[in-house]
């Protein structure tokens, strides 16, 4: 233990200086609350160069804390162009990091406003081709978004054909790979809907008995529909 | 065997000074700071604690060695205790090297401890890998820091300069890539500036290359990358110690 001396030997008006200087600094913190970040304060983008040099070689950690940073950003009036200049500045970053997409699919894309979900879609759908076998989920819920939320089933349609067409992952469940079809169905395009579905039981690329009988009695339910559609 | 006598007492100094009680301090901070800030992630909350963790651990294992290192070199020298030491029948190089392996131990012992606490997140054997990086990393920091501490005599520009290479060498490679980008205008001064900044990267190690959190995140490196980027480390260790030997062996006390 540090030898010292009796509190006593310190003179009262520094004890007294102590304790207005501890009080004054807590009454000047607590005028200060700060509230949610305004979109108009978002900067512009730094490059994924300088967000590198910051990092130090922590680009992982630092992808991660840009996501936080973007997180507090009141999501009315944000500037959505330069805001996916800061997802893609993000993502290349550290490119295994799934948080930017998550954000683009889950958050950003999820608002009222369909010009500016329109702009968060398109950039999980550009990122995509970076990486498709790993990035496919998140094209999955974009195409869900185009087309419950949006309604644009040829949105729609772009992404789940992009999903089929780019995804090998053997992780890419089928269901992701035929979304197209189903998307065409929904567009009433049976015809190319069933050539899909034909061709995806003719390649054998269905090896799970059960999912296979699930297929072929949807493509049966297909041609009856067309049946009834050509006899009209 | 004199020098491990040395280092002994380098490690008998460092627990004595609260080199311990500062590393807990410092994994407390660490894994409040990540506690905290995996509750506010959306996604990815696991990954960001470990990211968290890793960096903050790597840096204050870095920092308390260097100031360990320096601060002790200098009290020594400053209250003459250097040249009572040169006084026993030891040769000058013992002396340097003994001290040396003592602060490496002590990094090594701070690098076990953080690795040890990264275990209920990450896959052992990416700690594993992790732990022994950090711990080569923290052996060359204590090398350049007992260089700067010998060579410059002063605590502050001692510690400055140590922290100036430290950081230099862990972001140099996105310099040379900032500086090989080919937006920039093609012009001479900008080819003198490459020029320079790669004569710059020459004689630095490759800080970025090891103890990376990806390694945690994402599984460990391949054998070949990881031999690499340790034996790099290993070869500037050397060149630090050997500068520091050839001051040492030319300085009058």
């Amino acid at each position: 233990m540090r030898d010292e001396r009796a509190l006593g030997a310190v003179p009262g008006w520094i004890r007294v200086g102590l304790a207005a200087a501890t009080a004054a600094q807590i009454a000047w913190q607590s005028t200060h609350h700060p509230g949610q970040a305004s979109a108009a304060e978002l900067p512009p983008a730094p490059s994924a160069e300088a967000l590198s040099l910051a990092a130090f070689g922590e680009r992982a950690l630092l992808a991660r804390l840009v996501m936080l940073y973007l997180q507090p950003f009141d999501l009315r009036g944000l500037d959505y162009p330069r805001l996916t200049r800061w997802l893609a500045s993000t993502l290349e970053l550290d490119p295994r990091s799934e948080y930017p997409l998550f954000a683009a699919a889950r958050v950003y894309a999820e608002v009222p406003d369909p010009a500016r979900s329109r702009i968060a879609l398109e950039f999980v759908y550009r990122q995509f081709f970076a990486d498709p076998d790993r990035r496919w989920p998140w094209l999955a819920h974009a195409a869900l978004i185009a087309k419950h939320r949006l309604g644009d089933l040829p949105l729609a349609r772009r992404y789940a054909q992009a999903i089929d067409r780019h995804t090998r992952s053997r992780d890419a469940p089928l269901w992701a790979r035929q979304m197209e079809i189903f998307i065409l169905e929904d567009m009433n395009e049976l015809e190319a809907a069933k050539i899909m579905l034909g061709g995806l039981l003719q390649s054998g690329a269905i090896d799970d008995p059960a999912e296979a009988r699930f297929l072929r009695q949807r493509l049966e339910a297909l041609e009856e529909r067309l049946g009834r559609k050509n006899v009209k | 065997m004199p020098a491990a006598i040395l280092a002994r007492f380098v490690l008998i100094e460092a627990r004595r000074g609260g080199l311990p009680w500062l590393a807990a301090g410092s994994l407390l901070a660490a894994l409040s700071l990540a506690a905290f800030l995996s509750q506010v992630a959306i996604t990815e909350s696991r990954a960001l604690q470990v990211a968290v963790l890793a960096a903050l651990l790597r840096a204050c294992a870095v920092f308390l060695v260097a100031a360990q290192v320096a601060a002790s070199t200098l009290r020594e020298i400053n209250d003459k205790g250097m040249e009572l030491m040169l006084s026993l029948p030891l040769s000058r190089s013992t002396h340097y090297l003994g001290r040396l392996a003592g602060f490496a131990a002590c990094g090594a012992a701070l690098a076990a401890a953080f690795a040890l606490s990264l275990l209920p997140w990450a896959p052992p054997g990416a700690v594993a890998l992790w732990g022994l990086s950090l711990a080569c990393e923290a052996a060359l920091v204590a090398a350049a820091a007992l260089f700067f501490a010998m060579t410059l005599a002063q605590l502050v520009p001692a510690i400055a300069a140590t922290a100036g290479l430290y950081l230099l060498a862990r972001s140099i490679a996105a310099i040379q890539a900032i500086a090989a980008g080919p937006l920039a205008v093609d012009s001479i001064p900008h080819r003198l500036a490459r020029v320079a900044v790669d004569g710059v990267a020459l004689l630095l190690p490759r800080l970025d290359a090891v103890t990376r959190t990806e390694w945690l995140l994402y599984g460990a490196p391949s054998g070949g990358a990881y031999a690499a980027a340790i034996g790099g480390l290993a070869l500037y260790g050397l060149l630090l110690a050997a500068a520091g030997l050839f001051d040492f062996h030319r300085r009058n006390f």
